[in-house]
């Protein structure tokens, strides 16, 4: 005798467009993204919580995909790292993370990338210290964190300039 | 991962009411028990998802800050009141896991997260906690992340929350809920010893909901702050916290609170202690009295016995850059 295991209709919108998919309840919203949706660019270092590769935007929130069951995203709004820009108009972090040589092997790179989204949002971080405490939830076997922060600190000041003139990289010591 | 059967709950009636179910488990933040479900530690039949249930006010009223059971790490850690009345209670939060993870977690699976012991984490060893009566590899080789306070034969296992120093040096309250009775414990009695039966961490009960936490507004509690030592700058379990109040006057010590993390099996705190340095100014003489009475009775090995030395260090620089 063969139980089927217990699954459910998940209804959320991933990237802006509407998903209904029916997944087994014990699917990580990490796995629903990359094997259910094809969603590579979200990646699976840990799958415990430990490495910040998963990281993606639920509800406008950072979260970590790997320890989100799937089951609990219906009518949330998700979004990865393939609604953040695309390879022809790239998003402003995802251009300065070139710029600065923010990866070497990229595995990390999108959760970084997701978690920076994040940083430069927040108006209370604005020193460099700040930043990388925000940030110690993603880590980068390569080592990329100098670039990683220079990437972030730039686009947070060209943000801000938009709003005050003066602003400049050299305003976050 | 054992499958199981995924229930959602709308009202805290409803929730309590499916959580009465045998083998039963709610779902806040998930961010230990998806993690202890994925490595088998835990294997619930069925979850309760609670994470729509209306507890996530944080209200103050009267001589009291009530913080529902589910409002977030980074909700509470954010919020002005909190920072104003307690400020130990936001630094503890922010020194705990990452941005991502305090997004997610709440205040209820906060003070239920599970130990980080190896042991207990991998069923590729014995662990009198996860499976009573298995043995405890510790005992053999305690390793650099065992307790030291609060130890028994049975466990060496560190409590590793942080919120939970911080609410004990508040003198804080759990509100929790089992079908139609509602009870009140203090912090203080919430977490159980190892002794025998390590498996029992806390004194809730199969079946029970906490709904909130109570902190008493004191000009006490506003003079909290939060000290966490640890491996690395951030990201990491604490080697050794420490949580502290402290009013005086005219440079003598009125009122005192000082609450460890990172060496108990349980968050530790020694009311008996803090007399010792009641009514008279702090000199390093008196802190040294304090702390030899504070970790007298540790039980430390070569692997853990720098723990001491780290909450002797924390416990020192806090109270000497205290204003008294
Ligand atoms: C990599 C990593 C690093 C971390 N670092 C730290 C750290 O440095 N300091 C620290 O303090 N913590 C740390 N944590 C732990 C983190 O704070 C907890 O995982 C989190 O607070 C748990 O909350 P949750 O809502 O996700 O709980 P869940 O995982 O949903 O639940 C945890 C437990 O509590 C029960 N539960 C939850 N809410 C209720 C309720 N209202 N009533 C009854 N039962 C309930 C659940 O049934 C479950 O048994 C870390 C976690 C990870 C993964
Ligand atoms: S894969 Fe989610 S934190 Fe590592
Ligand atoms: S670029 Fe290789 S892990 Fe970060």
């Amino acid at each position: 005798m063969h139980n089927t295991p217990p699954s459910m209709t998940v209804t959320a919108t991933v990237n802006g467009q509407p998903v209904a998919i029916t997944v087994d309840v014990r699917r990580t919203l990490l796995d629903l993204l990359r094997e259910d949706l094809g969603l590579t660019g979200t990646k699976k270092g840990c799958d415990h919580g430990q490495c910040g590769a998963c990281t993606v935007f639920v509800d406008g929130r950072r979260v970590l995909s790997c320890l989100k069951l799937a089951v609990t995203t219906s009518g949330q709004a998700v979004t990865t790292v393939e609604g953040l820009g695309t390879p022809d108009v790239l998003h402003p972090l995802q251009e300065a993370f070139m710029r600065y040589d923010a990866f070497q092997c990229g595995y990390c790179t999108s959760g970084q990338l997701m978690s920076a989204l994040a940083v430069v949002a927040d108006e209370s971080l604005t020193t460099r210290d700040q930043i990388r405490e925000a940030m110690s939830g993603n880590l980068c076997r390569c080592g990329a964190y100098q670039g990683i922060v220079e990437a972030i600190i730039e686009v947070k000041a060209r943000s801000h300039a938009a709003g005050s003139e003066d602003a400049t990289p050299d305003a976050i010591v | 991962m054992r499958s199981f059967e995924f229930l959602q709950a709308h009202s805290v009636e409803e929730a309590l009411a499916l959580l009465a179910l045998p083998s039963t488990k709610a779902l806040a933040g998930g961010t230990t028990l998806v993690d202890l479900m994925k490595l088998g530690v835990e294997a619930p039949a069925r979850l309760v998802d609670i994470q729509a249930l209306p507890l996530t006010e944080i209200a103050v009223t009267g001589e009291t800050l009530r913080i529902g059971a589910l409002a977030s790490n980074s909700a509470v850690a954010a919020d002005p009141s909190v920072r104003r009345l307690c400020p130990a209670l936001c630094d503890a939060l922010l020194s705990g896991a990452s941005g991502q993870i305090r997004n997610a977690a709440t205040m209820g699976g906060n003070l239920l997260q599970r130990t980080r012991c190896p042991f207990f984490r991998s069923h590729d060893w014995p662990c009198n906690k996860r499976e009573p009566g298995s043995g405890c590899p510790a005992h053999e080789g305690a390793d650099a992340h065992h307790a030291v306070l609060g130890t028994s034969d049975a466990c060496l296992a560190v409590h590793p929350s942080d919120l939970a120093v911080a609410l004990l040096a508040l003198d804080a309250e759990i509100g929790i809920r089992a079908g139609h009775a509602a009870r009140q414990v203090s912090l203080a009695a919430f977490y159980r010893l190892p002794g025998e039966t390590p498996h029992l961490e806390t004194i809730i009960g199969a079946g029970e909901l906490i709904t909130h936490i109570d902190v008493p507004i004191t000009p006490l509690a506003a003079t909290s702050r939060y000290l966490k030592l640890r491996g690395r700058a951030s990201y990491e379990f604490a080697s050794a916290s420490v949580a502290t109040a402290l009013h005086c006057e005219n440079g003598r010590v009125v009122e005192l609170a000082v609450a460890l993390g990172g060496l108990g099996t349980v968050p530790w705190r020694d009311r008996q202690a803090e007399t010792l340095l009641i009514g008279g100014p702090l000199s390093e003489a008196v802190i040294n009295r304090f702390c030899d009475a504070l970790l007298a009775p540790a039980r430390a090995s070569a692997a853990n016995a720098y723990k001491l030395a780290l909450a002797r260090g924390a416990i020192r620089r806090m109270l000497e850059s205290a204003s008294c």
